[in-house]
């Protein structure tokens, strides 16, 4: 199951390669990964998108406890919360395509953020399941080039993740 | 004078190398092991102008990491090496990586090459927290003089504090050069995200106590966490209170002493037949500071075939249901968990009784495994039966010598053979397993416990893996009694080879082996050889007359003896092989 995780960790370096570390020598897997200092610039704030059966994900979540740099982990998909994701893509954009592109954004909620005379540049925010079917739903050989953050998350209502 | 004196010291400035050394002394450390090179030549110059501590100049850098090692394991003392940049690191990391394995709680300092020249490739640089990380609990690179000393007394707090272990502090070398204010340490550092927990939940250890209290055939499983958190005294009085059989890991030897009617033997791959059995058939297990490892409990799937309670006592939360199913799990320092369970356990004794009759029962079935006599072998009056040498080391030192090993056949011999009645007796790597340990383990025992009697059990393989610290002993006066039990063959290698292989015996013979006894002479030390049975006796006397004398004695032994029991890797825990006749 999937499984998104949020980690809290000092803003320190190389504490970032210490959960890399953690994955690739234990064996899990990496989904996403995304990563920035939080208000506080001495806290960096991680989420982590992984695979897992409970089992796995128990020992994942023990596994980042123990790193001396992290100072709390939450699996958010153990209760509400949010995820959204940024998608950056760009898409040919010549004669009737124009148009097209631009209604598939406005569906999508997508914003047109550059603009050439073959291409538009489209940020799209949401969740994974989002960004993907705006994918699904172009032509494929319409795409020209994507960028994607990964996951960010956060949880619903009084949930809160802080020192 | 002494008040005035601490007050001019803690605002003077210091350079960078005599902060290392000051918060050296600060820690209380008194011997440090190491080897200078380039980058440490600073640091250096300060050991040279200091006398709180004593440098002992190994012959390798691996062999100072594991020195250090040694000297916590028998002293459970924080280990300290330094080292330089470059190889002097890679060098180490077999000796980071053994000590991680086991938890052992060290401070391995590093040179690394000067702050702007790092990432240019330049001479002896390596980026050693990228290669150490994996195997260290933490690590830094200090990159300014003034948290040179935070960062040292934060080294010494997570070394010695939680689930112990390695911590490494790389210094880059015009860092050792600068100079800043030098404020003593007020109290232990505080770390936000690090806080590990002592005292066990109070409600789980109530769980355990009804489940323990319910049990039929109850068995206490204690492994390495139990020597690392010094809970010995505690561990007797529970399995005392518990009346239980009890089995102690490779990691645990001498927790829980071998003499005691209770104690069933190490369970495992060589562990007795009795211990197996009863880790398999009890009906609630309570496993303390140890970790079901592949060697201990065989085939996981096997292992849980059969019903029972498990109850994990663990400062590490991550050691609990990693490889077996855990009922109720107790996080927490087990010195403190046991002391809390134990007057738990006291009090709900007064109003529920512990079946006794069924705990009866339950001796009784221990009673016919023990009747096995698995750990019997064959005795030898044409050769030296290895077995024989461990046993005669016991009777000659009264079983209370300081016993180090290396890793093979002579470790699981040394393991089973010598019976350890007390706690940090038994120095090995269990968990890397780490051919070549066994002499500077023995040396970095002399150092921590100088007047103790300390014995090195080795092979001839695993010697050669690090036999030029017989020059370090010999500058230091270090007198480890070294006993090679020679068989002429990588014999756990060859053991594999002859049950899984069908005889074919890749590699594992050693030929033009040296001629050991000239070997330690010409390092300055007293040299025996001894093939025959009848003068094993003898000799063995003779060389732990020689207190003084580092004695190298070398026993042509048996050459195709095996380790028995055998459980053979990924098989069930009682799908053991009892000797010979059941291959």
């Amino acid at each position: 199951m999937k499984h998104v995780i949020s980690v809290l960790m000092e803003n320190a370096p190389g504490a970032l390669s210490r959960v890399v570390g953690l994955f690739s020598a234990r064996g899990y897997n990496i989904e996403t990964l995304t990563v920035a200092p939080t208000e506080d610039a001495t806290l960096s704030r991680l989420t982590l998108v992984t695979m897992g059966s409970d089992d796995v994900i128990e020992q994942i979540t023990k596994h980042l406890n123990r790193l001396v740099d992290v100072i709390k982990v939450v699996d958010l998909t153990e209760g509400p919360h949010i995820e959204r994701e940024l998608m950056l893509i760009k898409v040919r954009a010549v004669g009737k395509e124009r148009e097209e592109m631009k209604r598939m954004a406005d569906i999508f909620r997508g914003r047109i953020i550059d603009v050439t005379d073959k291409a538009y540049t489209i940020e799209l925010t949401g969740n994974q399941e989002k960004v993907q079917a705006f994918i699904d739903a172009l032509d494929r050989s319409a795409i020209l080039e994507t960028v994607r953050t990964g996951v960010s998350g956060i949880g619903r209502g009084e949930r809160i993740l802080k020192l | 004078m002494g008040d005035a004196g601490n007050e001019r010291n803690e605002l003077m400035e210091l350079n960078g190398a005599d902060i290392v050394v000051r918060c050296l002394a600060d820690e209380g450390v008194e011997h440090v092991f190491g080897y200078p090179g380039g980058a440490v030549l600073y640091i250096y110059d300060a050991i040279y102008k200091q006398d709180k501590f004593q440098h002992i100049l190994v012959r390798h850098e691996q062999a100072a990491v594991h020195a250090a090692d040694a000297y916590s394991r028998s002293s459970n003392k924080v280990g300290v090496c330094l080292v330089t940049s470059g190889p002097g690191v890679t060098n180490a990391v077999t000796g980071i990586a053994t000590a991680y394995m086991d938890s052992i709680p060290m401070v391995i300092i590093s040179g690394q090459v000067p702050t702007h020249a790092i990432g240019e490739d330049a001479f002896q640089e390596c980026d050693t927290v990228g290669i150490t990380r994996p195997c260290v609990k933490h690590n830094f690179l200090v990159r300014d003089v003034k948290d040179l000393a935070d960062t040292m007394r934060k080294a010494f707090y997570i070394a010695r504090t939680g689930r112990p272990g390695p911590v490494l502090v790389d210094i880059p070398k015009d860092i050792t050069a600068a100079h800043c204010k030098y404020t003593a340490a007020k109290g232990e550092p505080v770390l936000r995200s690090y806080t590990p927990v002592v005292k066990g939940h109070q409600g789980q250890i109530k769980k355990a106590v009804q489940m323990l209290l319910q049990a039929e055939r109850p068995m206490i499983y204690s492994g390495g966490g139990a020597i690392l958190s010094d809970a010995s005294a505690e561990l007797y009085d529970f399995v005392k209170l518990l009346g239980a059989p009890c089995t102690n890991t490779l990691m645990g030897l001498g927790a829980f002493p071998f003499s005691d009617q209770q104690f069933v033997g190490m369970p495992g791959m060589h562990g007795t037949y009795e211990a197996n059995m009863s880790m398999q058939h009890c009906d609630v297990l309570i496993a303390v500071g140890a970790r079901f490892d592949d060697r201990v409990i065989g085939n996981p799937k096997h292992f849980a075939q059969n019903a029972r309670k498990i109850i994990h006592i663990d400062i590490d939360p991550s050691s609990i249901s990693k490889r077996v199913k855990v009922d109720v799990p107790i996080v927490g320092n087990i010195k403190d968990v046991l002391v809390d369970l134990i007057a738990q356990y006291k009090t709900a004794a007064a109003e529920t009784r512990q079946n006794t009759d069924a705990l009866a029962k339950w001796w009784q079935q221990v009673q016919v495994w023990r009747g096995k006599e698995c750990m019997k072998y064959a005795g030898s009056t044409e050769v030296i039966k290895p077995q024989s040498v461990v046993q005669k080391l016991w009777e000659v030192t009264e079983g209370d010598a300081y016993v180090t090993s290396d890793v093979g056949q002579h470790q699981m011999w040394a393991a089973q053979y010598y019976g350890f009645n007390k706690p940090r007796r038994w120095i090995n790597s269990g968990g890397l397993g780490t051919m070549g340990v066994g002499l500077p383990y023995a040396m970095g025992v002399q150092m921590a416990n100088p007047d103790a009697t300390v014995a090195c059990i080795t092979g001839e393989g695993s010697i050669q893996m690090n036999i030029q610290e017989l020059s370090t002993c010999r500058q230091y006066h270090l007198t480890p009694k070294i006993l090679c039990l020679n068989n002429r063959y990588l014999g756990m290698v060859r053991q594999w080879q002859q049950i899984d292989y069908s005889s074919r015996y890749a590699e594992s013979y050693m030929d033009a082996l040296p001629d050991f006894v000239k070997l330690a002479e010409a390092y300055g030390h007293v040299g025996m050889r001894i093939e025959k049975p009848s003068d094993v006796d003898g000799a063995m006397r003779e060389a732990f007359k020689l207190k003084d004398r580092l004695v190298f004695m070398d026993f042509i032994t048996d050459q195709e003896e095996n380790v028995w029991p055998m459980v053979k890797a990924g098989k069930g825990l009682t799908e053991m092989l009892l000797g010979s006749e059941d291959l």
